[in-house]
């Protein structure tokens, strides 16, 4: 997996691209987040538009950070999901527990007050 | 006439992707794009699996992967050699108490990407995990 991110306004958003499975890229996602909290960036928005795999390791990580974030104080929203990262998410019924935009102007503004 | 792939790893997670290279050698161009996708994607998992829970990432021990496809099905098997285990014990993921769970979610995703999945002691004692995904068609 490959991760980057860009900061507009107060709202940190994580572009990954690739697959986020068991292993490193698993690991990587964390590691975005951890960074993203330490610079006390506590609304993230995860753009998942480029990822093309992601694995019951990946999705309990993506719960992890999900969890992670909303302890301290902020929120982790996704957006652009894939067909199939859809899929993935609508069979373990995560899609009931993220917030998921597909246009990223709207989940930006979601963050708002 | 049926095409197999046998393959022997050792237990670290970057070997899945020979794992599942093997998967797309065998099968590419043979199976629909979608069906190879999810395949692939139980392959990983099963892999996964062996070399975390049944192995327990002991460099000591490996991962058998055997795939056989033919005009009507795929077949996958991945065996360990840990300690073996119950597949009834395992919790829903989808349960409200367990959807914010951080693992769990694995043999639930096998189940749901291929038709039949079988779980039975392997020859070392181990895990065997046999999978079949039926063909709807070939590939366009």
């Amino acid at each position: 997996m490959k991760g980057s991110f860009r900061d507009v306004n107060d709202v940190r958003i994580l572009d990954l691209s690739g697959k986020i499975t068991i292993g490193a890229g698993d690991v990587e996602l964390r590691r975005l987040v951890e960074e993203a909290l330490a610079a006390g960036k506590t609304k993230i928005l995860v753009n998942l538009k480029e990822v093309t795999h992601i694995d019951s390791s990946g999705i309990g990580e993506l719960v992890a950070c999900y969890t992670t974030v909303k302890r301290r104080g902020g929120q982790m929203k996704l957006e652009n999901l894939p067909p199939k990262i859809n899929d993935i998410l609508q069979v373990t019924q995560l899609i009931t527990v993220f917030d998921i935009y597909d246009n990223e102007a709207e989940a930006i503004g979601s963050f708002a007050a | 006439m049926a095409s197999k792939a046998q393959l022997s790893l050792t237990s670290a997670y970057e070997n899945i992707e020979l794992a599942e290279k093997l998967l797309f050698e065998l099968a590419r161009g043979k199976v629909s794009e979608e069906t190879l996708y999810w395949a692939a994607m139980a392959l990983r998992e099963a892999v996964a699996n062996a070399i975390k829970h049944g192995n327990k990432l002991n460099p000591e021990k490996r991962v058998f992967v055997e795939l056989e496809l033919d005009g009507q099905e795929l077949r996958m098997a991945v065996e360990d050699e840990g300690e073996g285990f119950d597949p009834g014990k395992l919790d829903d993921p989808r349960s409200p108490e367990n959807l914010l769970k951080e693992s769990g979610r694995g043999v639930f995703y096998i189940r749901h990407f291929m038709d039949e999945v079988r779980f039975s002691r392997g020859a070392s004692g181990g895990t065997k995990v046999e999978l079949l995904k039926k063909l709807e068609g070939r590939a366009q």
